[in-house]
């Protein structure tokens, strides 16, 4: 079973995952604050890390800058109430997988956690909103773009994109498109890596605002 | 706060009045002096000086003394301005009389008093205008605190006194807190109350807000890009509104999604739920909400409207207007 660590600030919504997710996956530990969870995630060696945008002290930012080169087998996920594309953006940017909203159900929850585990990219229609908008926003303002590579979506991911944030799953996504959800997964994959690389002036823009390019 | 800024008048209207009393007061000698009432010119400019002087002076201890301590700052350099004229004035009336010499010695033992005085008072009256200070900031830290429990009062305890009293349903229960939760969020990330809804996205919110709010359905609205409210904008946003309403009346969703995106070329909308789901083909001809709020508005507005939907598979609504 997958084994999961929480890190979240609120005791009463760690209570709530962990009875939502039970059966579902391993939950091995929880802590409340940054230092707690870097020490926690060090000891357990967890699967996936559930971990909270927003958190005095830091957040799921911090705790990834401390431990994410340290420990390759361990993934993050963020979950958040957060609906600031910064935070969200600048989260996966520092290495989480995906980003999923509280609002989600147990078993999706659960579902997502065993994807991220098995190294693939979970985008809530929220977060595919986010960096559609990202990618789109000022795209003729660059003059000459450093990479293209990096700083274009292809026609492809954005048609996946579109249908994630328009709420479909990745099997429905597939089924739409008459591709596998393994090549779905894979655009998603790829989306991911853009994100995280890519030095979109959009992208810096949405970080620097928040102080957390370096 | 506000009081001491209405009643403190500005500088710039006491210096006005100040040389307005100089005016009037060189006009009485003028007339005086023209009537023969007459000791001689050199008292002119003495009077005058010392008669603007106490004008500042004065305007000064008109001030209503509950807010004399907030006005003191402001009031300063009005003060000093003022003091500065009536001893010009003194100086110049001495000076006129010939007294000056004489009174050299006597302005020293002066001198030396106001310094003396000076010495003794300032710590004291250092410490008081720290307290007052202290108890000025206090209290505008009291104020926020208080404006701040009104608003928790007035929405938060409101909607969890609500939450207990509808605790056996559990659909009306997520829908207040789901209202609260995007009341809270509004107000903490400092927008009005009532949100102008000006563009595409935010009348979209608007609308999904509304429908949450009726049916009890959570509407997730993710929007990319965003257009200005206009006619075709403003009729996308009507006939999503009512592909959101169906969803919530008939679908038996757990949620809905809406997704919004603006081009340069278009708008697109999209509602989709995971509900019941039916045949399009056959909805009935009175079932005027597809047909009529969502097809023909869409026509009427130079674009268009396409459901799909099979039963058990959901159903999605596709707005689409070109620009």
């Amino acid at each position: 079973m997958t084994r999961v660590y929480l890190v979240d600030d609120h005791g009463l919504f760690r209570a709530g995952v962990r009875a939502e997710l039970a059966g579902l996956v391993e939950v091995v530990g929880d802590a409340g604050t940054v230092a707690e969870a870097i020490r926690g995630i060090r000891e357990t060696r967890p699967d996936v890390v559930l971990l909270d945008v927003h958190m005095p002290g830091g957040g799921g930012v911090e705790v990834i800058r401390a431990i994410g080169a340290d420990l390759p087998g361990t993934r993050f996920l963020a979950l958040s109430v957060s609906d600031a594309a910064e935070d969200v953006i600048a989260t996966v940017r520092a290495g989480a997988r995906g980003y999923v909203t509280k609002t989600i159900s147990g078993p999706e929850l659960a579902d997502a956690v065993r994807r991220v585990a098995e190294g693939d990219a979970v985008f809530s229609p929220k977060l595919a909103g986010f960096v559609l908008d990202a990618f789109a926003a000022g795209a003729s303002e660059l003059p000459v773009p450093s990479d293209p590579e990096l700083d274009q979506l292809t026609p492809r991911e954005r048609e996946v994109l579109q249908h994630i944030a328009r709420g479909y799953l990745y099997k429905e996504v597939a089924h739409r498109l008459g591709i596998s959800t393994k090549t779905v997964e894979a655009h998603v994959s790829a989306v991911l890596r853009k994100l995280q690389l890519s030095n979109r002036h959009e992208l810096s823009r949405w970080a620097a605002s928040r102080r957390l390019v370096d | 706060m506000n009081r001491s800024v209405s009643s403190s008048p500005r500088p710039a209207g006491a210096l006005r009045q100040a040389a307005g009393v100089v005016l009037v007061v060189v006009a009485a000698l003028l007339a005086l002096r023209q009537l023969g009432v007459w000791t001689g010119d050199a008292l002119l400019w003495p009077i005058a000086l010392t008669a603007g002087g106490l004008m500042l002076l004065w305007r000064r201890s008109a001030t209503p003394l509950g807010t004399l301590r907030e006005a003191l700052p402001e009031a300063q350099p009005r003060m000093v301005a003022g003091a500065a004229l009536v001893v010009l004035g003194a100086v110049a009336f001495l000076s006129a009389t010939d007294a000056l010499a004489q009174a050299r010695s006597v302005m020293l033992a002066a001198l030396a008093v106001v310094v003396g005085i000076a010495l003794i008072f300032g710590p004291a009256w250092l410490r008081v205008a720290r307290a007052l200070a202290d108890e000025r900031a206090q209290r505008v830290r009291s104020q926020e605190r208080a404006e701040m429990a009104a608003h928790l009062h007035d929405s938060v305890l409101q909607t969890l006194a609500l939450i207990q009293r509808r605790a056996d349903d559990p659909r009306e229960v997520a829908a207040l807190a789901r209202r609260q939760e995007r009341e809270l969020r509004a107000w903490l990330a400092g927008e009005p109350a009532v949100p102008e809804v000006e563009t595409l996205a935010a009348a979209l919110r608007a609308a999904a807000a509304e429908v949450e709010d009726l049916h009890g359905v959570p509407i997730e609205v993710v929007a990319v890009g965003d257009a200005p409210l206009d006619e075709s904008a403003a009729a996308t946003v009507q006939a999503a509104r009512e592909a959101m309403l169906n969803a919530a009346r008939f679908a038996g969703a757990e949620r809905i999604d809406v997704y919004a995106e603006a081009t340069p070329e278009r708008l697109e909308v999209f509602v989709r739920d995971r509900g019941a789901g039916f045949d399009p083909g056959a909805i009935p001809a009175d079932r005027r909400g597809v047909r009529e709020s969502i097809v023909g508005r869409m026509a009427r507005a130079g674009g268009e409207a396409r459901v799909h939907s099979e039963p058990g598979g959901g159903t999605e609504v596709e707005l689409v207007v070109a620009r």
